[in-house]
């Protein structure tokens, strides 16, 4: 973001995203120096990684639901196309490249590449409609990508890549490695993603996010959310703009989805089912729409909360319903709202702001 | 000297045991979800061999917690961690292969051994050599099956119905496509099913009865199974129908007409209904305890702490060791050792952590089994 | 005769989806809310039918009133107590709530009776009736959904269409504000959608088990994500809409997976989903909605 851009924004505008990566930042030290120092539990640094994937997702999803107001309920498609072929990536790089993060970076940029051209493709009759018909085609994209990479075969052998749908027919030669293997995914993963390459990613995500919101599109895009009509009819190009959300949002959720893939030796399309996106909509919806800030903090929250309740053993679950349904209420319900309001004066100086 | 080194080893064994010290052992299954039939029964087998194992006055004693993966890779290596922060020493690996995968590489990594209950996938013990299987690997299934059907003569023209979204369906099926044509079987009929579209089998069992197969081949676990067998009788098509180890439990679905499975096959290493006294204590302390029959998962849970507990014993480890050091010693033990269970018995295991067991053909007959041969 | 056999199990199907798409459509229409939480009250239904026939020997008929008595209180306080706090609240926020409902009702489920998959007993046996010689068989339960479908359509239409509480319901979908000037109780009426609503689910389920009999806790999650999506290709909101899209919704997937690929059918179904949309934005019979400027 250039310098006088930012001084062109509404002075509470600029503190919000200086704020958001301030807290990114110091977040980011307070875990690195935890964690090398072993203060840091197994459990809580095995899920450092995951973290960082989920708030990108929370990050490129809001801009889809947030700021420009269409519901995608298929977000978790655009992670899977991006997994998938960031890390077949790194394994025909293993061999050329070495020096792991430069792997790494490359990987996460293919996948951004790849699930940015699912995106396109997708958005195309997708962004046609409107409301739940665009909620449900979001869908059902999800589980065609789902359906499809199930079916996938790729391999690699000396006489090149190999790729094959239904059944296995591409035949290697000896020496040859069948990298994705239909409803078995990818096994033997080596495991090259690192909290500081997550928090680098981060760091990207709200860079783009920010600066496209805070540019001439990102104001397109709110003005057609608010009103689409009144939008179209000063001139703006509805579908380039909700394009051009939309591709950002898939090549983000693809590096992540790169990200969170090279984070587990093994990885199967089934993974990122309707659950996931629904999971990733949770994050967005519960840190408040068009909120990055919270959108990521509800990421760390949730991804967190589950393993927080490990000691209550089979109540685990339910208790995560009932916490996410308390949480929902409490952010969403006026007079709840009010209720808390005067318990936090913090909260209540903001307001009167 | 040896002798003394023995005796001062049992006595510090006892000395261990005697404050209470026991081996931390820990697993993760899927106990809530879809799958949570499977991580529920390996749990309860375990916890039934912990029980009992605590109340002898052996040398070995047990403490065991499982945590829950929800069959997900992310969540089995998140419960991984949780189990590492908890102490565990030893561990049960995932019941569920995909999860397997992902905890045994961090098995691997940190040095735990682990002997995984039912993850039967190939890759969970691929290229590692301190994770070890208690169930067949899955391509020995599809194997075996084949030459089962072929040496038999139980039929030429074969379908197969297999789930399209699952690893261990997956597994068997390729190796069955591989070896059915060279034990001279044709296979007339390649149709599969996935999660969401589970329900309804018409479509498959036509392409069989149409095709004209005289044996069903269905390798998945036995609640699609049970919706198929109902369905093809409710066609009024009876052919031959040949299962894997994940179709036992079929029986003891509460509400089941179990006249719908006479005849069905299936290789099984368990049987509930067998009577030699190891099994059938087994299954009556699991019965009063959870009131449910054990299925294979259950038995597999057992055998797998019996197991620890006799390699803990030959190896005279003690609960003060660290998980490195006893992972050395399991190496060493469960690659020399002969193992008798309620899934086999001279059980024995390779290096490469698979396991040799014979898998015991079995049909149903008036809602029992009874052995094939 | 074949393509008639699979056209008959697609239908079977389809009748399934169908009359679960009509308790989706019903309070989509009405409250204007995705209740995700339906495909598990419908579990809830099944096992309260399971449990009254096959632990407590009652009539299957017995069980199913049994089952509607309890899916309807249950559809009220999930009401009460998780959607109506939220009636001013952005509608993803009340969607989010009913996901985590559908996670509570799941995991509830999960405690109360156990991960063990149970045979649901057939409310009518597993009889068929035989066409053309035996060559067509089309099953009572298929009959009997189709049935029950056609009268829960008719009635439903009948009740918002000519009763004054089916007035007020139009009303409260219409404009709730308005209607509440009426002097209609919106509060009340959208109860009384989702009372219905989870009473539709009760049926639901016990047709949904006896034609594929084995129940579990999340027995209810995925044909209720199939449903929705019926429901949308009828064009939700519609009731007719519901009924129609359940059955083609059946009939396409059968059909692709008989003729394209039985591996490949998750996808032939919602590829065929995205293309009616594309050329029928609101779906089969949903209503094109007028935008104001």
């Amino acid at each position: 973001m250039t310098m006088r851009r930012l001084i062109n924004l509404k002075r509470v505008e600029a503190r919000r995203i200086y704020l958001t990566y301030f807290i990114v930042i110091a977040a980011y030290v307070i875990c690195q120096t935890m964690s090398s120092t072993k203060f840091l539990s197994s459990s809580m640094r095995g899920m450092l990684v995951p973290i960082c994937a989920y708030m990108v997702m929370a990050i490129s999803l809001n801009l889809v639901v947030g700021i420009s107001g269409e519901l995608s309920l298929g977000h978790a498609g655009f992670m899977s196309v991006g997994a998938f072929s960031g890390v077949a990536t790194a394994i025909l790089l293993q061999k050329v490249l070495p020096f792991a993060p430069a792997r790494l970076a490359i990987a996460m940029i293919v996948a951004a590449i790849f699930a940015a051209i699912a995106g396109f493709l997708i958005g195309i009759p997708v962004l046609r409609l409107k409301g739940d018909y665009l909620a449900i085609v979001t869908l059902a994209f999800g589980e065609i990508i789902k359906s499809l990479l199930n079916n996938f075969y790729f391999g690699v052998d000396s006489g090149g890549l190999h790729f094959s749908m239904l059944t296995d027919t591409t035949r290697l030669l000896k020496g040859g490695r069948l990298i994705i293997r239909g409803p078995m995914g990818i096994s033997g993963i080596q495991k090259i993603a690192t909290f500081p390459a997550g928090f680098i990613l981060v760091m990207i995500a709200l860079m783009v996010v920010f600066n496209l919101v805070n540019s001439r599109s990102g104001r397109a895009f709110m003005a057609i959310r608010d009103d689409r009509i009144a939008a179209e009819s000063i001139g703006l190009d509805i579908t380039k703009y909700k394009m051009m959300a939309f591709v950002t949002s898939a090549a983000l959720a693809g590096a992540a989805g790169a990200l969170f893939a090279m984070n587990y030796s093994t990885i199967v399309a089934n993974k990122f089912d309707f659950n996931t996106s629904i999971l990733i909509l949770v994050f967005v919806v519960l840190g408040g729409q068009g909120n990055m800030l919270g959108g990521i903090i509800a990421a760390a929250v949730l991804t967190i909360l589950p393993e927080k309740l490990r000691q209550f053993s089979e109540y685990r679950m339910l208790l995560y319903a009932v916490v996410l349904i308390v949480m929902m209420l409490a952010t969403n319900n006026a007079e709840i709202k009010y209720f808390l309001s005067r318990l936090n004066p913090f909260r209540r100086k903001e307001e009167a702001e | 000297m040896k002798k003394t080194l023995i005796c001062a080893v049992l006595v510090l064994a006892m000395a261990a045991s005697a404050f209470g010290a026991s081996f931390k052992i820990g697993g993760t299954g899927p106990l809530t979800g879809g799958a949570a039939i499977y991580g529920n029964a390996a749990k309860n087998g375990a916890e039934l061999a912990v029980e009992e194992i605590n109340a002898m006055d052996g040398t070995v004693k047990f403490e065991i917690r499982y945590e829950d993966d929800t069959h997900d890779a992310e969540k089995a290596v998140n419960a991984y961690n949780a189990l590492k922060d908890w102490g565990m020493q030893i561990s049960l690996g995932s019941v569920t292969s995909k999860p397997a995968e992902a905890t045994a590489a961090e098995n691997f990594a940190d040095r735990i051994f682990a002997l995984t209950p039912s993850a039967s996938s190939a890759a969970v013990t691929e290229g590692k050599d301190n994770v070890f299987q208690m169930c067949f690997v899955d391509p020995n299934q599809g194997t075996a099956s084949a030459q089962y059907i072929a040496s038999k003569g139980l039929a030429k023209k074969v379908a197969v119905i297999w789930k399209n979204d699952d690893v261990y369906s997956k597994g068997v099926y390729d190796t069955f496509m591989e070896n059915a044509p060279k034990q001279g079987l044709e296979v007339v009929s390649d149709t599969a099913f996935a999660d969401g579209n589970d329900t309804d089998f018409s479509v498959q069992l036509t392409d069989a009865q149409t095709k004209g197969a005289e044996l069903v081949f269905l390798p998945m676990y036995y609640q699609p199974a049970s919706l198929i067998l109902a369905q093809a009788q409710a066609m009024g098509y009876a052919p031959k129908w040949f299962g894997i180890d994940g179709m036992d439990g079929i029986l003891t679905m509460e509400g089941f007409d179990k006249s719908l499975a006479e005849g069905v096959m299936l290789l099984t290493p368990f049987n509930a209904d067998a009577t030699d006294a190891k099994t059938k204590s087994f299954v009556a302390k699991y019965q009063e305890k959870f009131g449910e029959v054990p299925n294979q998962f259950a038995a597999d849970g057992y055998d797998c702490v019996y197991a620890y507990k006799e390699a803990l014993e030959l190896a005279k480890a003690t609960p003060d060791m660290s998980a490195e050091e006893i992972c050395a010693k399991m190496i060493e033990q469960f690659t020399t050792m002969t193992f008798n269970g309620v899934t086999g018995e001279n059980v024995k295991w390779a290096a490469n952590g698979e396991v040799s067991k014979d898998p015991k053909g079995m049909v149903i007959k008036n809602g029992a089994y009874v052995g094939l041969d | 005769m074949i393509f008639l056999n699979f056209f008959i199990s697609g239908i079977s199907l389809g009748s399934i989806y169908a009359i679960i798409a009509l308790g989706y459509t019903m309070v989509y229409g009405i409250a204007k809310m995705l209740n995700f939480a339906h495909g598990d009250v419908i579990m809830v239904g099944a096992y309260v039918c399971f449990y009254a026939v096959s632990r407590y020997g009652m009539n299957p008929f017995v069980g199913v009133v049994l089952a509607m008595a309890v899916c309807t209180s249950l559809g009220i306080v999930i009401e009460r107590f998780a959607y109506k706090p939220l009636r001013q609240a952005p509608s993803l926020a009340v969607l989010i709530t009913a996901i985590g409902m559908s996670y509570f009702l799941q995991n509830t489920a999960l405690l109360l009776w156990s991960s063990n998959p149970k045979v649901f007993p057939s409310i009518i046996g597993r009889g068929s009736f035989k066409l053309f010689e035996g060559k067509l068989s089309v099953s009572h339960v298929t009959v009997l959904t189709i049935a029950t479908c056609v009268i829960i359509m008719i009635v439903l239409s009948l009740f918002i269409s000519k009763t004054k509480l089916g007035k007020a319901m139009r009303a409260c979908s219409e404009d709730k504000g308005a209607a509440q000037l009426m002097g209609i109780n919106v509060n009340a009426t959208i109860s009384l959608t989702f009372a219905i609503g989870s009473g539709l689910a009760a049926i639901a389920g016990a047709l949904l088990c006896s034609a594929y009999p084995t129940l579990m806790p999340t027995t209810g999650s995925l044909p209720g994500i199939k449903a929705f999506t019926a429901a949308v290709f009828g064009g939700i909101g519609s009731i007719p809409g519901a009924f129609l899209g359940g059955l083609m919704l059946g009939v396409i997937e059968i059909f692709a997976k008989a003729y394209i690929s039985s591996q490949l059918s998750d996808a032939v179904v919602f590829g065929v989903l995205i293309v009616v949309l594309l050329v029928k934005p609101s779906g089969l019979l949903g209503k094109q909605l007028q935008e104001k400027v």
